[in-house]
């Protein structure tokens, strides 16, 4: 009969006044916890409309890409070429790809505007000719705009990761055109900015046009992104992708970085407004409207332990300063790798809170951690969540869409719901993408 | 096409078949992968994985550690955690660079076996062939290294049931029920290869008189078996009391005459089709045949048991290659993901397969060992 298996566990969490920073722990065999929720590379270049995926992956490579498409309700966007022995070994990929990519267009029934492409790691690794192949396509197929996206997780330390190039390789597809003065583009994130962010709302009251991928509802309109004057990026994966538009299409590049930091908040909507030339001065009533929600969020969750993890969005150390500054109790963080932004809030709070628990997500003693509390956990992120066994967890997904004093105030409305009404942790975290919608 | 799908999904590969068949054994399999492999296999693959706690890791295989070939990492990384963990034997297998890096996977096993003195497996697998072949493999290794050569055979009609895992047959039951179907005709169960069972009662299988096979997957360690300890096997899946009798019979000769007995008889049938695993597929097709006196034509898109291919059973994977059967159809019973290539005309009978759909349809897989009547009745029989 089925067995658990219960061995005491290596080094798997450290409080982090002994933490190493950017990695807290050593890297061996990797566990891949039951949490789901976040995006992959498929959501990204779906979020193009109109624009059909193709993937050029052996089998075991193809799975799960394909199922995402197709738990999404997006299998008609989305299509696949399987390489196999033969193709490694006659070495044939070119062809391959060529006559499958035609293949597949001749079939659709409407020719998609833009095809974006997908080789992998085998192509890589066999040096495949991908200028040869690219080019071959766009003659073969002049009305439709084709671009090359990677899913080579082999190279994700080496350079940009996947992700970072995915991003990079959503707005590889837009036309030069003249810009709009009135016109921004937020960039690379998973989920729309919030319309009541301090962000979004700054730019809308000055009349600006905002535009994202998420948001477009045809391929015109993702088009129009060529036209914004300026391109806001507000997390490190999406610095790739703002470089290209800057270099590709002239757009003014603005790093508003997601941030808990009140100082940081005022110092992007300021930088803002100087590369716009808008009037913004700090609201001293948003701030204290920041602080009350906090307070009354605390008031609520009192001295309830506060379990972070690193998919809630870029700065979870920042995050955990932020609740740690306002009397919540924060205890645990699951987190394989900091983010290098992070250095002065990790090192806050080495001294503010050094028993802060640091654990591992990937190390393989976490398959055995024992994850059951004695007192109730309210969990912020999915792995968080999974690995403290809590049904109370605000299912943050990096970021949300949340940003600045806005985002704070959600935030902490979002926690006190968590706090009061339990969720059905299992279901929700196990399927891709079912973050945020559940908030 | 060859290998190219419009629309349609990709069976899970044989990396997660391995995966899959040793899941319940209490040993570490480990994917020589730099992320992607694990990851798919506990977000799609794997319905035990919340619940079920099982040493599946991934190396993270980097691309300095690829061009250099250095296998180092891998090998140091699996024999610190199989010393932290203590499983009962190692498991490793492979994905698609470690091929074209040419990676020994049979000498890294021995290594690792050396160095920590636990059983070691060593599995070729690289991504690009289906499930089964990787079921296969797992339990094949099985029959050779864990079964031990019986002392005594069990007194009474004993067998083993050969290619069990979610994939196949989700967790909805359906393994269970296997084993009462059988029981109800006074055959003992031996050991299940792998759900449910022990692995002590696996290191036991040699105790039965007869292999039941029931997916391809279990066939490569059927042969095994037989050619170890003279076992015989039936190879079909008890669907149907109809069947399920003939299955029964055909036990019971197999012992008797020590000969394999094939109960898995093509039911050719143009206008009904079904999609899926050549064994479970067929033996659907006589389930309906002896329920109804029509059978079915098997369309199988993995990798199929090779002797019962027949005009009954019809290897195709690709959309191009399963279009044209389906086109003559009226009734086609297949995963709900296949539906979007089906013609409309044709009655589609939803029948999700974990290895195909993976968890989207996992609350409504169908027990057919149970429930065979529901898709009779949405059959229309």
């Amino acid at each position: 009969m089925l067995k658990n298996m219960h061995t005491a566990p290596k080094q798997v969490s450290v409080p982090i006044a002994q933490a190493e920073f950017p990695q807290p722990f050593p890297v061996g065999l990797e566990y891949s916890a039951p949490a789901r929720g976040t995006q992959n590379i498929v959501f990204t270049g779906l979020s193009i409309p109109e624009a059909h995926s193709i993937f050029v992956c052996p089998q075991g490579c193809l799975r799960g890409v394909v199922l995402t498409a197709a738990d999404i309700g997006a299998s008609d966007r989305f299509s696949t070429i399987a390489v196999g022995e033969s193709n490694v070994l006659e070495g044939n990929m070119e062809d391959q790809i060529i006559d499958g990519v035609g293949h597949i267009i001749d079939q659709l029934p409407v020719t998609p505007p833009a095809v974006l492409v997908y080789t992998s790691c085998v192509h890589q690794f066999l040096g495949i000719d991908l200028h040869m192949v690219f080019g071959t396509l766009r003659a073969n197929y002049p009305a439709i705009q084709f671009t090359d996206c990677y899913m080579n997780p082999i190279m994700r330390k080496s350079g940009w990761n996947p992700d970072q190039k995915m991003r990079r390789q959503l707005y590889s597809l837009l036309k030069p055109a003249p810009l709009d003065e009135h016109a921004v583009n937020i960039l690379a994130n998973d989920y729309p900015l919030d319309h009541s962010s301090d962000l979004y709302q700054l730019l809308s009251q000055n009349h600006y046009t905002v535009r994202e991928v998420a948001t477009c509802k045809s391929y015109a309109d993702y088009q129009k992104m060529a036209t914004s004057k300026v391109a806001i990026v507000t997390r490190p994966a999406g610095k790739p992708a703002g470089k290209l538009v800057e270099k590709k299409l002239g757009q003014q590049l603005l790093y508003l970085p997601l941030s808990y930091n009140y100082e940081e908040i005022i110092q992007n909507l300021q930088k803002l407004s100087a590369a716009l030339g808008l009037n913004y001065q700090p609201d001293p009533q948003t701030i204290a409207a920041c602080d009350q929600a906090l307070a009354a969020a605390q008031a609520i969750i009192g001295n309830t332990p506060i379990a972070l993890d690193g998919t809630l969005g870029p700065r979870p150390l920042g995050l955990a300063r932020l609740l740690l500054e306002h009397g919540f109790r924060v205890t645990d963080i699951y987190i394989d790798m900091f983010n290098k932004e992070e250095k002065a809030d990790f090192a806050e709070l080495q001294a503010i809170a050094p028993d802060l628990a640091i654990h591992s997500t990937l190390a393989v003693g976490m398959r055995v951690a024992p994850r059951t509390r004695e007192e109730k956990v309210l969990a912020i992120g999915q792995k968080a969540a999974y690995f403290t066994a809590t049904a109370y967890f605000v299912n943050l997904i990096k970021g949300s869409g949340l940003y600045g004093f806005d985002g704070i105030q959600r935030l902490a409305s979002l926690m006190v719901a968590a706090y009061q009404e339990p969720k059905d942790t299992q279901a929700l975290i196990q399927t891709k993408s079912w973050g945020c919608g559940c908030l | 096409m060859k290998d190219v799908a419009r629309i349609i999904s990709t069976y899970t590969c044989d990396t997660s078949g391995v995966a899959s068949a040793l899941y319940e054994l209490g040993g570490m399999t480990v994917m020589h992968d730099a992320a992607g492999y694990n990851s798919t296999y506990s977000t799609y693959d794997e319905p035990r994985w919340y619940d079920t706690e099982s040493l599946v890791f991934t190396t993270g295989l980097t691309e300095t550690q690829a061009i250099l070939g250095d296998d180092s990492k891998f090998i140091n990384d699996t024999i610190e955690a199989a010393q932290e963990l203590k499983p009962k034997f190692i498991a490793l297998t492979g994905s698609p660079i470690p091929m074209v890096t040419g990676t020994d996977f049979p000498a890294i096993a021995r290594e690792v076996e050396l160095a920590t003195g636990i059983t070691t497996f060593g599995f070729d697998t690289n991504g690009m062939h289906s499930y089964v072949a990787g079921v296969g493999l797992a339990l094949k290794v099985l029959a050779e290294r864990i079964c031990q050569a019986p002392t005594h055979k069990s007194e009474a009609l004993a067998v083993n049931l050969l290619g069990i895992t979610p994939l196949d047959f989700s967790t909805n039951g359906t393994a269970t029920a296997l084993e009462t179907v059988l029981e109800q005709q006074g055959i003992r169960i031996q050991s299940n290869w792998a759900m449910g069972s022990s692995f002590a009662a696996i290191q036991n299988a040699g105790a039965a008189q007869v292999n039941l096979v029931v997916t391809a997957g279990g066939l490569p360690a059927a042969k095994v078996l037989q050619k170890r300890f003279g076992m015989p096997y039936v190879i079909g899946t008890p669907y149907g009391a109809a069947f399920t009798a003939q299955i029964g019979a055909a036990i019971r000769k197999a012992a008797t005459s020590g000969e394999n007995q094939v109960v898995c008889q093509p039911r050719v049938n143009a206008k009904t089709i079904i999609i899926g695993e050549s064994v479970t597929g067929l033996s659907l097709a006589n389930a309906l045949y002896a329920a109804t006196g029509a059978g079915a034509t098997v369309l199988c898109p993995v990798t199929p048991a090779v002797e019962l291919l027949t005009t009954g059973c019809i290897a195709a994977r690709d959309e191009d290659e399963l279009i044209p059967h389906l086109a003559a159809a009226t009734t086609i019973i297949a995963d709900p993901l296949y539906q979007p290539i089906c013609p409309a005309t044709a009655k589609f009978v939803a029948l999700p397969q974990e290895a195909f759909s993976g968890r989207i349809y996992h609350q409504v897989m169908p027990n057919l060992v149970s429930h065979l009547g529901t898709l009779l009745e949405e059959l229309g029989s």
